[in-house]
This record gives C-alpha cells, structure tokens and sequence, in this order.
C-alpha cells in the first residue's frame, strides 16, 4: 500500500492512551528478507538469532517470534529456489536465545497436526522453566499432505478436523500442564520429600487423544505459555476468542484490520473474557530514514527486490497453476487461463485455495490499470506497511493503534539480522515519549509483558 | 603410563547418579529445572576440558524399576527436554560437546532430526544425541499411537532377554537416527549460493529429498535446516547387550558400554567387535569411539569417599544399585583404574558423578590436573567442534557428486 496510507494525526486522548504491543519475527523463507543486500547475513548462524533477539530486547519488545514450516518449498517439483531457504527447529533455537536475553519473550510456532500434546506440552514446559517464564506457543494447524510425507501419520487430517484436533489437542495440553500444582515440586532434602504424590497425573480420554499417565516435566513460571493463533477463517477466530492470548493477522491497512479488529473483540464476550484478554498484532514491516522522501524511495527500491522478475513469475504461476516461463515479467498477464486444480508450487498456503477468484481479481487490476506482471505483483505482493522519517513511523504506528486497528505489529525487518535496528533505536524513544510505548519492562514474564494474569486453572 | 591422550566425558542426571544424592550437602535439589543449576554444572565440566557431557531425560517422571513406574516421592522425579537444555547451555560455554538424550520410539524422526541438527548450529558444531528407545507400556500411554508389550520382572533379569525383547524397537531406533543422518546430508555444503544475478538463493540441485521408507515410517525430506557446522552431529548410544551392540554397531558414532572391571572391558569390546563384523561396517570409513561409563563417588582419601559413599546410601535408604561398575576412590585410584582398564582398547570414560556438583567437582579440580600430570588428556582444547575433540573426520554429504579428477 502506498507510503503514508496509515499516517495522519493521532485522535486527541481522553485519559490513558492505548499501549502499543511489538514483538519481531525473524524474516526469512518469504520473499520479503531482501537477501540481496551486502548487509544480509546468514539465515541460520546462531550470531543472526542472538543479534536480532538483543536489539528486540533493547526496544523493550515482547516477544521475538519464529514461524513455521515443516517442509520446503517446491516449484515445478524442485525445492524453490528464489527466496531465503532453510531454518532452525522453532523451541530449539528459543532455548538457545534465553541464555542471552533475560526478559524478550520467545514464541514458537509449532502445528497441532503433526504432532502430539505430550510432547509439545513437555517442551514448552520446558522452555517455560528454561527461560523463566517467557515462553508462547503460536498455535497453527496446518494439514496438507505435501507436509505430511515427513511425518509417521502423513497427511491424514481432513481440513474440516484441523480445528477439533487443534482445539482438544490445547486442552489437553492445558490438562498436562495443570497437572503439576504449583507446589508439588517439594524438594525439601531433610523430610526426604522431592514431589507430593500425583503430581502429574492426568488421563485424557476424547475423540482425537486418549492419554494417561503422569508428565514429566514440572511446572513453568506462567503455568503455561502464552497462547498465539494465526488463522483467519471463521473457525480460526472462534479459536482464537475462546483459546488465545494473541492473535496474528495479516491485515495491516487500517481500513482491512478495523473490521476484524471488532470482528474478534466481539467474539471474545461468548467466552466471558474482556476486550483486553486477546491482543490483536498484525504482521507489519517498516521502513525508516532521515526524511519521508528518501523513506519512500527505499521502500520502492525495497519492494523491487522482493519481487524480482523471477520471484513475480512465479508468484503467477502459483495461482494459474501452470508454466508461465515463457511470459515477459515486463509484459502483461498471459492470455492462457489459470488451471486452478493443479498445484505447481507445493507448501506456499497462500496458493492454496480460491485461486480462480485470485486470478480474476488479478486481471481486473491489472486491466484498470494496465500493469505489467511485475508491476501486478509489487501491488498485490509487496508493499510496505509503515514508511517514512521516524516521527513519521512512531506517529502512524500509535495512530493505527489508537483506531483500534491492532493492539500493535509483529515487525518484519527485510534484513536479517540487524534490520530491526533502525525501528528500535529512532522509533521506538518517540513511542515512548508519546506515552504509549513502555519505557521498560514492568515484570520478568510474557504475561507481564502483555498485560495478562496466570491462565486459569480449568482447561 | 601409556602418555597416548585418551577422552573423557561426564554423564548430568538430576543431583547426580546416587539417588539420595539430591538429599546430600551441597545438593540443589530447588533448582533442578532451572537453567542456572545446568549453567554451573556445564560451565565446570568445560573447565575440566573435557569432551562432552551427556544430559539424562526420560519422557515420563523416572523410576527406580527399568520396566514400569513406581510413583515414588522420595527420589527425584521430572525432567527437562534434554535436547532443548542443551541448546540453552550452547550460548553459555564455547568448546564443550553437548550431547542430549532423545527418544526416538514416540516422536517423529522428522522432529528429532531437525532439533539436534539446529543444536549444531546453535552450538556452532558441538551437538550430539543419544537416541534413545522407550520400552515401558506406560510410556505408549502417554502418546496413545500404539503400545508396546509391557516387560515382566523376569524379562529384566537377563540382559539378554530384555534386549531379544526389545529388538523391534532398536531396529525402529536405527531407522530413525538414519533418517536424521540422511536429513543432515540433505543439504549439500555448497547448496545457498545467493547468486543475485540468477535471482537464486539456492542451488536446487544440491538439495535431496531423502525419501525414507522403512516398516514404521517413510520420509521424504529434505530437512528444513541446512547443512549444520559438523555436517553429522556424532551420535552416542549406551547399550549393555547383544542387540544394542549391534544398534550401536550400525546407528552410533560413539557407544557406552558398562564393564565391571578390566576382564569385562576385554569381554564387552570382543562382543562390541563381533557387532561390528555382523553389521559390516567400516570402522576404517566410520570410526566407533569406545567408551566405558562409570560411576565415580570420589573423596580426597579412600576413607573420605567411603564415607561419602555409605552417608548416600543411607540418605537414599539403599545401597546404590547402578547397571554401571561404582568406583568410590580417590582420583589418583580413578586414574589408575581409568589407565588399566584403558590398555583392553577403550577410547574414553563417561563418569556418571554420583552427587553434584561434588563428583564433578572432583573430576574436573583433581582428576583431569592428575591425568594431564600423567600426559593422558589435554591440556586445552585444540579444536572448536566435538567431532574434532574426538578426532573424527567432518563427512561429506551422501548425496554429494565428488567432484572430477
Ligand atoms: C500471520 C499468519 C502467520 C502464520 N504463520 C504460520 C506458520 O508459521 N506456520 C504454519 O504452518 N502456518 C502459519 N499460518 C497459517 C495458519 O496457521 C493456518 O494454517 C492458515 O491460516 C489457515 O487457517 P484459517 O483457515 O483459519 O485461516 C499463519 C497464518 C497467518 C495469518
């Protein structure tokens, strides 16, 4: 969208203004991590992670966030090739990354299909205790068969069942993580007592899971980690307002995020939580420099290079489902139709479904407008969220904030690892001059850092 | 003395190998699960220089029987994911090898693969596993995917018998560190080449898909993580029997064996070499590092060790029972009996400490200073990656062309 489209003032505040939330991700796999720059570092070094970390936890961040994808890529059979390719297992390089931070929150995403809730429970356990209490767990439910060829089960779950496994595979999670009291770990040497009797017991009989023994890892700090949805359907929300602490979304124009922003408050009531119990945060990107002017010209040169020829040809052929090597990224769309049944990029869940709409809406655009494919691309693939002077950044973040378009963003930087730098050290001090923006972190945990009490006990 | 260098590793369970050790003087039985307790005890055994430590996990809470649970609330009980405390230690040491037990009977070797080739790199080339089996019928419970025949009393008798028993899981265990081995190859040196001018970040030749199919599983891969630092995380494996030798012979990098003196050492390496010739590898290709645990309940004199010795037991209300040979000494005798017994061929030890951080103190403060004095270990480390402390090759990806010529 263009520069500026979420800038303008800040409407005038009665009382408190809203806090604005950030938490970083970091790039990579999409084509956003511009990896043509001399200053784009390994993807995978530990030194990228800890850098990155670091200068979130200098921004007073909550959390720093890792997604997930559990096979590469492919195109036309052969792992794709043109964006970055390649990252670590999600809690491993988090439990690396709390030895050297001691207050940024640590989010990982890890499906409820392909694997199972004692083991995901028991590591989360894990990381809880590790890190002290900073640990979420951003709840995905993935499904497809292309991903289930790495697993044991394979890609048996229907799309109609992600949600009901999902759903009982947190509860039951809860279940084992309630299963330690809070004091059953005794450890007391001179009455010879290390746990109270039961501790960890749980049976768990349901449709999908039917479980029982005792779990084997104690208690974490926060009870349980932080919980994090990221879908958008209808279901997805449903989830979110009775299950999550944090939504993701992907909606970071204001005029997009308002709607489902009220949409997902709304729903939260059915489950008697309040307005403050889920946070909104949007996936968002920034660019910042001296002036808006020069803001604006980096963007675009940005933009460029996440869509390269390559990359927007591509892109067309994800959604007309067919080889389109042939086509000039500088001409217009091809005149052949799409084949929306065959899938030529495998693993990309953005070219999954509704490809024929996709493609007709495409054509409409392209036609008004009379753009090349690349330039089709750049308008519906790229973009920057926030662009411009810092001022200008720190102003139209608060503003989308204070409109109730998000509770605040998951940035995205284009470089890895040090492209969150110039947020942290020019935005982020005017956010906090404003008010709305912690000057630092009021207590040790995630939880803290949201704004958010223990879980409560029940599942 | 010998003067030929050998290796040296320390076993971490909880507050040590003796159960009433967490009662003990000294003992932080509060902090097991914290991250600091770990800290301290890693950052000493680097200290010391040595190779690696190995870190203990169960998926249920312990128990004193092999087979079944026992609900007992006067031992230590709960663990932590092993693979996960070792990459919270990776960032806080630099040398030593960090080697975290992971079971491999109820998780998806996808998974497994993936964590410890990102321990490599966390650790920039010092991960390890040992893969582990689950034989109890309460640990299936847990997952719910399938069962496993619960063994009796009688079956835990007999190494033997146990091992016959549990062959079908050792065979799935092989199948799943060679999944993960594969994974790891998947990825060839050279495959990111970012070459801006193509527009492409990788070479998509140079990628594999590992297509796996065994009677348990098949995976199609390739890993999501790149080639990792080692190439091969080293894999370690304890066994004590027939089967796991050959689990060992054919799946490990490394292999814990638990002699009882120096005629045992004899007997079990024989045995380990029989393994070796049944499974038909190549030690030439694929060196198989020899290590004996032991159990060590070390004191400044004899009598100061014995004493420590009869003080755990009665804190545990037992004698200590250990499947591995106890020494209780000095750590000039430790020496002695590590040389004596080194000379039947072993490559290293693991000691198991018995109490923490006493035992480990011990090893590290008076033991390693005396075996360094007698010019068997290191006196610092004189490579980064734990395959260079073991002195085995960095190997090349299966799936990489040799180049012509
Ligand atoms: C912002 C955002 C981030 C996501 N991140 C991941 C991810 O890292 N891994 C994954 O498998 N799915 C991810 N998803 C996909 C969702 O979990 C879910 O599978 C998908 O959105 C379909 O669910 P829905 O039908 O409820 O929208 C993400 C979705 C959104 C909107």
């Amino acid at each position: 969208m263009p520069a500026g489209s979420n800038a303008g003032q800040p409407p005038p505040r009665a009382g408190q203004a809203k806090q604005v939330h950030l938490a970083v991700q970091l790039p990579g796999i999409h084509n956003v991590t511009v990896w043509t720059d001399p200053r784009s570092e390994s993807q995978i070094a530990v030194d990228s992670f800890i850098r990155l970390a670091r200068a979130a936890e200098r921004g007073k961040f909550d959390f720093f966030f890792l997604a997930e994808g559990l096979r590469l890529r492919e195109h036309k059979g052969q792992v794709y090739d043109l964006d970055v390719v390649g990252r670590p297992e999600n809690l491993t390089m988090l439990a690396a990354l709390a030895a050297v931070t001691s207050r940024l929150g640590l989010a990982a995403t890890v499906n409820t299909t392909f694997n199972e809730p004692y083991e995901v429970a028991r590591r989360f356990a894990t990381l809880d205790l590790l890190s002290e209490g900073r640990t979420a767990w951003n709840v995905v439910t993935s499904y497809d068969a292309f991903t289930g060829e790495n697993f044991r089960r394979g890609g048996y779950l229907d799309e109609a069942d992600r949600y009901t496994r999902a759903a009982e595979f947190l509860s039951t999670a809860k279940e084992l993580w309630a299963s330690w009291g809070e004091d059953d770990l005794v450890a007391d040497a001179s009455s010879g007592e290390f746990v109270r009797p039961g501790a960890g017991r749980f049976a768990h009989h349901g449709e999908h899971f039917d479980i029982s023994g005792r779990f084997g890892t104690p208690r974490g700090p926060q009870g349980h980690p932080v919980i994090i949805q990221s879908g958008e359907s209808d279901a997805g929300r449903e989830f979110a307002a009775r299950d999550a602490d944090v939504i993701f979304s992907k909606y970071s124009s204001l005029e997009q995020a308002r709607p489902f922003y009220e949409d997902v408050k709304r729903r939260l009531a059915a489950y008697g939580r309040t307005h403050d119990d889920l946070k909104i945060l949007p996936t968002a990107t920034a660019v910042v420099a001296d002036t808006d002017e020069e803001a604006r010209a980096y963007a675009d040169e940005i933009t460029r290079e996440q869509v390269s020829p390559q990359t927007a040809i591509a892109h067309l052929e994800g959604v007309w489902g067919r080889d389109l090597s042939a086509y000039d990224p500088d001409g217009p769309l091809p005149d052949v139709d799409p084949e929306p049944e065959s899938l030529i990029l495998k693993g990309h869940s953005v070219f999954r479904k509704g490809r024929e709409e996709t493609a007709r809406r495409w054509r409409e655009i392209a036609g008004e407008r009379e753009l090349s494919i690349r330039e089709l691309m750049i308008e519906v693939h790229g973009g920057q969220t926030f662009v411009g002077s810092p001022r200008t950044v720190a102003d139209s973040i608060d503003h989308f904030v204070q409109s109730d378009g998000a509770d605040g963003f998951i940035l995205v930087p284009h470089l890895t690892p040090d492209g969150l730098d110039e947020v942290v050290d020019r935005v982020v001090p005017l956010l906090q001059e404003k008010g709305v923006y912690r000057e630092d972190y009021t207590g040790p945990t995630l939880r803290d850092h949201l704004g958010l009490g223990l879980p409560k006990e029940t599942p | 003395m010998t003067g030929t260098p050998f290796h040296l590793a320390v076993a971490l369970d909880g507050a040590g190998w003796h159960p009433g050790a967490w009662r003990a003087a000294g003992a932080r039985p509060g902090e097991l699960f914290s991250a600091g307790y770990w800290t301290d005890l890693v950052t000493e055994a680097e200290r010391g220089l040595l190779d690696f430590v190995t870190l203990e996990d169960t998926l249920a809470p312990q128990s004193e029987p092999f087979h079944r649970p026992d609900d007992r609330t006067d031992r230590v009980r709960g663990t932590v994911d092993a693979v996960l405390l070792a990459a919270r230690l990776a960032p806080v040491t630099h040398r030593i090898g960090l080697v975290p037990t992971a079971n491999v009977t109820h998780t998806e070797p996808f998974h497994v693969g993936i964590g410890i080739a990102t321990l490599d790199h966390a650790s920039e080339g010092r991960a390890g596993w040992r893969p582990q089996i689950a034989s109890r019928a309460s640990d299936a419970a847990l997952f719910g995917r399938r069962t496993t025949p619960q063994l009796t009393d009688d079956d835990i008798r007999d190494p033997e018998a146990i091992a016959r028993r549990l062959r079908p899981l050792f065979a799935e265990a092989a199948d799943a560190v060679e999944v993960a081995r594969r994974l790891w190859d998947s990825w060839e040196d050279d495959a990111e080449i970012r070459d801006a001018a193509s527009g492409r970040f990788i070479d998509r030749d140079k990628l594999h898909h590992i297509d796996f199919e065994g009677p348990h599983f098949h995976v199609r891969g390739p890993s999501i993580v790149p080639r990792t630092p080692q190439g091969q995380p080293v894999v370690a494996s304890l066994a004590h029997a027939s089967t796991p030798y050959e689990f060992a012979a054919t799946a490990s990098d490394v292999v814990f064996v638990t002699p009882r003196d120096r005629a045992g050492v004899a007997r079990i390496l024989a045995e380990v070499d029989e393994a070796v010739a049944v499974t038909g590898r190549d030690l030439a290709a694929r060196p198989l590092k020899r290590f004996a645990d032991l159990v060590v309940v070390l004191g400044d004199t004899a009598a100061a060790a014995a004493e420590r010795a009869a003080r755990l037991d009665d804190l545990a209300g037992a004698p200590l029972a250990s499947d591995a040979a106890v020494f209780t000494g000095t750590a000039a005798g430790l020496a002695d009996l590590l040389e004596d017994w080194r000379a039947e061929g072993l490559d290293g030890f693991r000691l198991r400490p018995a109490a923490l951080p006493h035992d480990l103190s011990a090893v590290t403060g008076t033991l390693v200073p005396e075996l360094q004095r007698r010019g068997v270990f290191r006196t610092e480390y004189t490579s980064t990656t734990l395959r260079g402390h073991l002195g085995l090759a960095r190997p090349a990806s299966r799936y990489a062309v040799p180049a012509a010529g």
